[in-house]
C-alpha cells in the first residue's frame, strides 16, 4: 500500500468513527430531553390509559434498555435507515434525499460564487495593496461578517424583485412555466441569482481578504523573487506559481465552512422558500416531527464530514508537500 | 509575590499598556468602540426615554419612515412602533449573545486548556469531542437542541453557548500547546508549581491577546446567530428583539421594506463595532506593527 491509500484510509476510518460519535451523541441529546415519547404518540392517538402506553412502549421498544436501543438505532442508520417521518409516513431519509438537490445547488452555486470571485478580488488587491480597492476589500470584509444573511436576502427581493422586477421573489421555478428543458433550466437558475449571490456575498467578504492576505505573504516570498529575476512573465509568476500557494488557506477555509454554508442555506431557503432541506429542517420543526428533525442533523453532519474528507483530498492534489508528507 | 507573578507584571507593563495606546491610535477600533458603546447605552436607557412601548400599537399599520401621521421609522402591519421596537430589541439580543458568548468561551476555556496542557490521550479524547460538535452544522444543532429544550431566552442563551464553544476550544488549545514549551512556564514547573496554578497564572495570562480577538467575534457571530433563531420564530414569541421584529415582519417585506430594513441594520451596526473592536484588538497585540 502506497503512503497516500494509507492516509486516506486511515482519514476514512476517523470520518466513520466522527460519524457513530455525532450518532451517539444526538441520540443521548433525545433521551436527556424532557417528556416521555410514549406519552406525546399515545397524545396523537388521542388516548392515554396505561394499557395503550405499554403497547405503544413495545411497538416502539421504548421498554429495552437504553443501550439497546441505542445499537438498534447505530445499526439502522449503517443501513441507511433513518426511521419514518411522523408527518408524511414516509422514509425520513427518502424525503432528505427528494430536497438534497436543491440544497446542493444552492449551496455549491453560492461557493463557487465567493470563492472565484474571492479569489479574483484577493489577487486584484493583493498586487496593488495600497489601492482604494485594497482598502474596499477589508471594509467590505468586516461589514459581510457583521451581516445577517437572511437579512441580506430579503433586502435582495425588495430591491431586484419588488422595485426593479428583474429576478423572481422566491421558489426554485415558475410553475406556469411550460417549455423544453433548456427554457426551465434557465428558469432555475433566474430563480437561483437571489438566493446564491446573498449566501455566497457572506462568504466572498471572508474569502477575499483571506486570499488577499494569503497572496501578500506569498508575492513577498523568496521563491517568487527567484521566479521573477530568472525573467518570468508577470501573469505567470502570479497565476502559476503565487496562486497555487496563496489559494490554499482559501480551499481550507472553505472546507471548514460548509457547516457554516449549510446554515447560512438553511435561512436562505427559509426566506426564499427554496425547496432544500434547510426549509425542511424548519417546517419539520414546527410540525413536531422528531425523526425527520433528527435525520437531517445526521445527514448534514455526514455531509460536513464527506465534505471535509474531500477538502483533504483537494489539499493533496494542490501542494505537493502534504501529498508526500501524508499529514498536515 | 512570586517571581513568576514579576513574570506576568512584567509582560503586561509592556504588554497591556503599550497595546491599549496601540488601540487608542486605530481610528475604526476607537469608533467602533464609541458607537458600540452608545448602543449598549440606548438599548439600557433607550426604551424608558423614547417612552414608547415595542409591542403596542402607536399608530396606523404600515405607515413609512417619514410619515408625519406617525413615528420616525414607521410603523409595522399592526402599528408597532419600529424605531421603539429597534431600541428595545437590542436588549434581548445584546444579552443573548453576552451571556452565550462568555459561555462559549468559558467551556472552550477549559476543554481547549485541558487538552494542550495535558496533550496524550486527554488531548486525543477532547478533541474527538470537540470535532462531533464541529460536525454538525451550528444552526441546525442549536434548533435540535430548542426543539428539545422548548423556547425561552435561558433556553435560547444555552443552545447557543453549547454550539459555538469549539472555537475557542480549538484556538485555547493550539496556545497552550505553543507556550506549554516556553521557557518560563519549564521555570515555573521547576520551581513546583501544580500543573493548576501553571495553567491559569503562567499560561492563560499570555494566552489572552488572541483569545480576547476570538471572543469579540464570538459575540458577533452570537449576535448573529440569536436574530437568525429569532428570525425563524424559534424563540420566546412575546420577547421583541431585532430578529424577531423582523421575522414578524417578513410576509410585509414587499409592502412594507422598512419593517425589516432598519432591525437589521440595527444588527449590521452592532457587529460592525464589535468586530471593529476585535480587529482594533489584534492589531494592539501583535508585537510588529507596535511602534509604527
Amino acid at each position: 500500500m502506497t503512503a497516500l491509500a494509507r492516509s486516506i484510509g486511515i482519514r476514512l476510518g476517523q470520518a466513520i468513527g466522527l460519524l457513530l460519535a455525532v450518532v451517539i451523541v444526538v441520540f443521548l441529546l433525545i433521551q436527556l430531553a424532557p417528556g416521555d415519547a410514549a406519552l406525546y404518540l399515545a397524545g396523537e392517538q388521542g388516548v392515554g390509559d396505561a394499557e395503550f402506553l405499554a403497547e405503544i412502549r413495545a411497538d416502539y421498544g421504548l421498554d429495552r434498555p437504553m443501550l439497546v436501543q441505542l445499537g438498534t438505532y447505530i445499526g439502522n442508520v449503517a443501513q441507511f435507515d433513518l426511521g419514518q417521518s411522523t408527518y408524511f409516513s414516509e422514509p425520513v431519509l427518502g424525503l432528505i434525499l427528494d430536497r438534497l438537490v436543491a440544497t446542493v445547488l444552492l449551496a455549491g452555486a453560492a461557493l463557487l460564487f465567493s470563492v472565484t470571485i474571492g479569489v479574483a478580488l484577493g489577487v486584484f488587491t493583493a498586487r496593488r495593496p495600497e489601492s482604494p480597492a485594497s482598502h474596499g476589500v477589508t471594509v467590505l470584509s468586516l461589514v459581510g461578517f457583521a451581516t445577517p444573511v437572511f437579512w441580506l436576502a430579503l433586502m435582495f427581493i425588495v430591491v431586484f424583485a419588488a422595485k426593479w422586477g428583474i429576478l423572481p421573489v422566491g421558489g426554485i421555478e415558475d410553475v406556469r412555466y411550460e417549455g423544453g428543458w433548456f427554457g426551465e433550466t434557465i428558469d432555475t437558475l433566474q430563480h437561483l441569482v437571489l438566493p446564491a449571490i446573498s449566501l455566497g456575498i457572506i462568504y466572498l467578504a471572508i474569502y477575499s481578504r483571506l486570499a488577499r492576505a494569503s497572496m501578500l505573504e506569498v508575492l513577498e516570498s523568496d521563491y517568487i523573487r527567484t521566479a521573477r529575476a530568472k525573467g518570468a512573465h508577470e501573469r505567470v509568476v502570479v497565476y502559476k506559481h503565487a496562486l497555487r500557494n496563496g489559494i490554499i488557506p482559501v480551499v481550507t477555509a472553505a472546507g471548514l465552512q460548509i457547516g457554516n454554508l449549510l446554515s447560512g442555506a438553511l435561512l436562505v431557503e427559509f426566506v426564499f422558500a427554496w425547496p432544500g432541506i434547510g426549509r425542511l429542517m424548519i417546517t419539520s420543526i414546527f410540525r413536531r416531527d422528531s425523526p425527520m428533525v433528527v435525520g437531517i442533523v445526521i445527514f448534514s453532519a455526514a455531509m460536513v464530514i464527506i465534505a471535509n474528507l474531500l477538502t483533504d483530498l483537494v489539499y493533496r492534489l494542490i501542494d505537493p508537500r502534504i501529498r508526500v508528507g501524508g499529514s498536515r | 509575590m512570586t517571581d513568576l507573578g514579576i513574570a506576568i507584571d512584567s509582560s503586561t507593563e509592556t504588554g497591556g499598556r503599550g497595546a491599549f495606546r496601540m488601540f487608542l491610535r486605530n481610528k475604526a477600533a476607537v469608533a467602533g468602540l464609541v458607537v458600540f458603546t452608545f448602543i449598549v447605552l440606548v438599548t439600557i436607557f433607550g426604551p424608558g426615554i423614547y417612552g414608547q412601548e415595542a409591542h403596542k400599537m402607536a399608530a396606523g399599520p404600515f405607515l413609512g419612515p417619514g410619515d408625519d401621521a406617525g413615528p420616525l421609522l414607521g410603523t409595522d402591519y399592526l402599528g408597532r412602533d419600529i424605531l421603539a421596537g429597534v431600541i428595545t430589541g437590542g436588549r434581548t439580543t445584546l444579552f443573548v449573545a453576552a451571556v452565550a458568548g462568555t459561555m462559549a468561551m468559558g467551556l472552550g476555556l477549559v476543554v481547549g486548556s485541558l487538552a494542550g496542557y495535558f496533550g496524550g490521550w486527554i488531548d486525543a479524547l477532547l478533541m474527538r469531542f470537540t470535532e462531533i460538535f464541529q460536525a454538525m452544522p451550528s444552526l441546525l444543532f442549536s434548533l435540535v437542541l430548542i426543539y428539545l429544550m422548548g423556547p425561552g431566552t435561558w433556553k435560547e442563551t444555552l443552545a447557543i453557548g453549547l454550539t459555538l464553544w469549539a472555537l475557542p476550544a480549538r484556538l485555547t488549545r493550539a496556545e497552550f500547546l505553543r507556550l506549554r514549551e516556553m521557557e518560563f512556564v519549564k521555570a515555573s514547573r521547576a520551581i513546583g508549581s501544580s500543573d493548576r496554578r501553571i495553567m491559569t497564572r503562567t499560561i492563560l495570562p499570555n494566552a489572552m491577546p488572541p483569545l480576547l480577538v476570538a471572543a469579540t467575534l464570538l459575540v458577533v457571530i452570537a449576535v448573529l446567530f440569536h436574530a437568525g433563531l429569532a428570525f425563524l420564530g424559534m424563540v420566546d414569541i412575546n420577547t421583541v428583539s431585532w430578529g424577531s421584529i423582523m421575522g414578524k415582519n417578513r410576509n410585509y417585506t414587499l409592502t412594507a421594506w422598512w419593517t425589516v430594513a432598519f432591525p437589521g441594520i440595527a444588527i449590521v451596526i452592532t457587529g460592525l463595532s464589535i468586530a471593529l473592536i476585535g480587529d482594533g484588538l489584534q492589531d494592539a497585540f501583535n508585537p510588529k506593527l507596535r511602534g509604527r
